[in-house]
Parts: C-alpha cells; structure tokens; sequence
C-alpha cells in the first residue's frame, strides 16, 4: 500500500505546489527562526541540558502548528471533491502524512542545527541525539496531520489545531525530552532502548490510526 | 436511555453509605497517611467513575462511526461531558490529599501529569464540538477525536508510570489500594462505593441525555 503509485502522486503534487509558490514555505522557516532569535535574545545562555531540550522542543512544536495548518488550509472544498473522486482515502492521508513528515524533518533539522550555533550545547552521544530530533518530528508530523484534518473541517482555525493537538503530543514530547536530554548528558544505551522502542511505538500508532480514521472524515 | 427505578434507588443507598461510612468507619493508622486515607473512598472511586464514563464515551464514539446514528453521538458527548466532572472531583480530592501527605497541591509526577493531560484533551473536544455547526459532521468529526486522544491517553497512562518512578500510591514501591494499608472494613466501603458513584455517573448522564433531547425536539 505504502508503495502505490497515488502517493508518490500526491507527493509530488505536494512539492511541486510548493516550489510554485514558496512564500508558504518560506513563512514557516521565518516563523522559526524569528522564534529562536526571540529566544536567544531573552535567554541568552542555556546551562542546564533540560532546559536546552526542552525550550528547543517548544520552539519546534510552535512552528511546527504553522507548517501542518497551511497544507491543509490550501485545499479547498472543491479540490478535496476533486481529490475524493481520485484516490482512496488512506492513499491520501499517507501522502500527506509522508509530506509534513519530510517537512518536518527539514524544519527540525534546521532548527538544531540554528538552535546550537546560539546555544551551545556539548552533546555526548550524538546518534541517539539525532534518532531523537528525527523521531519526534515524525512523530509530531504524523500526529498533526489528522488533527489538521480535523481543525480543517471547523474553518481552520489555528488555535483549534494547538488545543487539539497539545495534549495528544504531550506524551511524545515527554518520552522525547526525556530521550534527548540522556542523550547530551550520555546515558548508557541499555537505559535509552526503551525510550527509543515507545517513540517508535508512538510514531507507528498514530500513523496507523490516522489510516483508520481518516476515511470517516473524509465522508461528506 | 431510561435507568428504572431500582437502580437509582441504589446508586442512592450507595452513595450515601459512602458518605457515611466512608467517614465515620474505624480506619488503621498509618504514620503520615492518618485519617487521609479515607480520601480513598472519593479520590480512587470518582477516578474510577470517570475511566467508565470515558470508556462509554470512547464506546459510543465507535458506535456512532459505524452506525452514524445521531443517538450514540449524543451519548458519546454527555459521558464525556459527566466524565469530565468526575475528573475535576477527582483532581480536587487528590490535591488535597496531597497538600497533607506530601505538603504540595501539586508535584511532577507522571500520574498527575497523566491526569491533567487527559482533562485537557476532553475539554479540548468539548471546544472542537462546539465550532462544528454542522450536526452530522459535528458527530463524524469529534468521534474521531474522541477516538484518537482516548488511545493516545491509554498508551500514555499504561507506559509512562512504568518508565519513571512516581510517588503515588500503587507506583515504585509505594502502597496502593489493595496493598496492606486497605483492610477488609475498608473494603467493606471501597468497592460499594466503586459502584455507588459509577450508578450516580450514569444517572447524571441520563437526565443530561433526557434534557438534551427535549431541547432538541423543542426547537
């Protein structure tokens, strides 16, 4: 299914959209760098591993409401029509998924790469470091991307979307900060496995269950 | 949904047995717990009351996905809704418990943080609900999200009090109910009062639901 020729098409779709019009794109990354510098100019140095983690985290969950909304705010009613009569709906909401995925994968990446040139932060084990930053902005996109569907359906409405979505995240975010903050602090990996197994595990469900809802809001 | 007569003749007999026997009862002294440990029989219960309502609600959001009936969505929004208020008795029977045995209303503790995510995550459907105008979407919609927070919050209360330590009872070596700090005159109240508040749960719920569509039939 994961392989199907209409998701690749709707990917593509995706990214094309974007690359014809990338001031949507462009907004989201300024939107996070202009967070990080509001950052960096109120709190000046970061210490604690904790706190670096956990200020990073909120700063990517904030700009990360932005990036999932507009894919979703681009589609209008007539095109979801369009869309209904083409492709079944898990090939939809797995595009879609794979794209805030990538997306957020990007945005992520660049934002700690941004992030620790301002605040400098020894990491000691740096693969589970980087396992952390890619696994929960998946796990964070993945999430988003059926929340997104739903606020999409009450006039997309930002906020809708962060109250929706805060708590469900929260308990990625928790096992996450935990993971990463081991990570800097280099924890060994008998301590970590399982950390890394629940983020993994919570990537995978939400993905599963966003394939099993969506159908039902697809409907109308 | 009609309960009859008998069972809320009950959830009466029980709910006031609790109030009564829940204080006056011998209760065993244990150093710090002292008389606070009778908060078991309204803190651990009206927990308990609100898991079965939003185990109703999770239910009937199911239900109504694969019926579309607008009968189970209304049912899946009342046991939340009385959820949610067996939810604030509880948090305020804990925080004060946990005012005199730990000397704080609040700690971090992964119980705690479990409990006030899973209030946020129903109020927020509350929210969504209600900027939904159009009814059989308004359904559709908010059972998905029922659907959806409640497997997150059960993944989350089943894994993460096994990844960290917490203080509260029944976690890391602290005794829970059932443990030797719950003898059987204590039981003799506990588990009627399981009972009692879970009948009072479904009651409230009825009249909610019997109000709701009247109101409906009305306009």
């Amino acid at each position: 299914m994961l392989a199907s020729p209409y998701i690749s098409a709707i990917l593509a779709k995706e990214f094309k959209s974007d690359f014809r019009n990338p001031y949507v794109l462009a907004g989201a990354g300024l939107f996070l760098l202009s967070s990080l510098f509001v950052c960096y100019i109120t709190v000046k140095r970061i210490s604690a591993p904790a706190l670096w983690v956990a200020l990073y985290w909120i700063i990517v969950l904030f700009a990360s409401f932005n990036t999932v909304a507009k894919s979703f705010q681009q589609e209008q009613r007539g095109r979801l029509l369009y869309w209904y009569t083409l492709v079944s709906p898990s090939h939809f909401i797995i595009a879609k998924m794979l794209y805030h995925g990538i997306l957020m994968l990007l945005l992520s990446v660049v934002a700690v790469m941004i992030y620790s040139l301002l605040f400098e932060m020894p990491v000691d084990d740096v693969l589970i470091f980087w396992a952390s930053v890619i696994l929960g902005s998946t796990g964070i996109a993945f999430t988003l991307s059926l929340l997104s569907s739903i606020a999409a359906k009450a006039g997309n409405n930002l906020t809708l979307l962060a109250i929706l979505g805060l708590p469900v995240l929260l308990p990625l975010m928790i096992v996450n900060t935990t993971l990463m903050k081991n990570a800097i602090d280099g924890l060994d990996w008998s301590v970590q496995w399982k950390y890394i197994t629940v983020l993994g595990g919570l990537n995978i469900v939400s993905f599963a269950l966003s394939m099993v809802l969506f159908p039902y809001l697809w409907r109308e | 949904m009609r309960l009859n007569t008998g069972f809320k003749i009950g959830a009466i007999i029980l709910v006031f047995y609790t109030l009564i026997a829940g204080f006056l009862i011998e209760v065993p002294a244990l150093d710090i717990l002292n008389e606070s440990i009778r908060n078991l029989f309204f803190h651990v219960t009206s927990w308990f009351a609100m898991i079965f309502l939003f185990i109703a609600s999770f239910v009937y959001s199911i239900r109504h996905l694969s019926s579309g009936l607008e009968k189970h969505d209304l049912l899946a929004k009342v046991f939340a809704q009385v959820g949610i208020v067996f939810g604030i008795g509880g948090m305020l029977t804990g925080m004060l418990w946990a005012q005199f045995t730990w000397g704080r209303f609040w700690v971090p503790d992964p119980k705690l943080n479990g409990a006030a995510i899973a209030m946020l995550a129903y109020l927020a459907y509350i929210v969504l609900r209600n900027s939904l105008r159009d009814k059989m979407q308004r359904g559709r919609v908010s059972a998905v999200y029922n659907i959806f927070a409640f497997v997150m919050m059960v993944l989350f209360v089943f894994i993460l009090p096994r990844m960290t330590d917490s203080l509260h009872p029944g976690n890391g070596g602290n005794p829970g109910f059932g443990g030797y700090d719950l003898d059987n005159t204590m039981k003799m109240v506990f588990y009627p009062s399981v009972i009692g508040w879970i009948l009072l749960g479904l009651w409230i719920s009825e009249v909610k639901i019997r109000l709701e569509q009247l109101t409906e039939s009305e306009s």
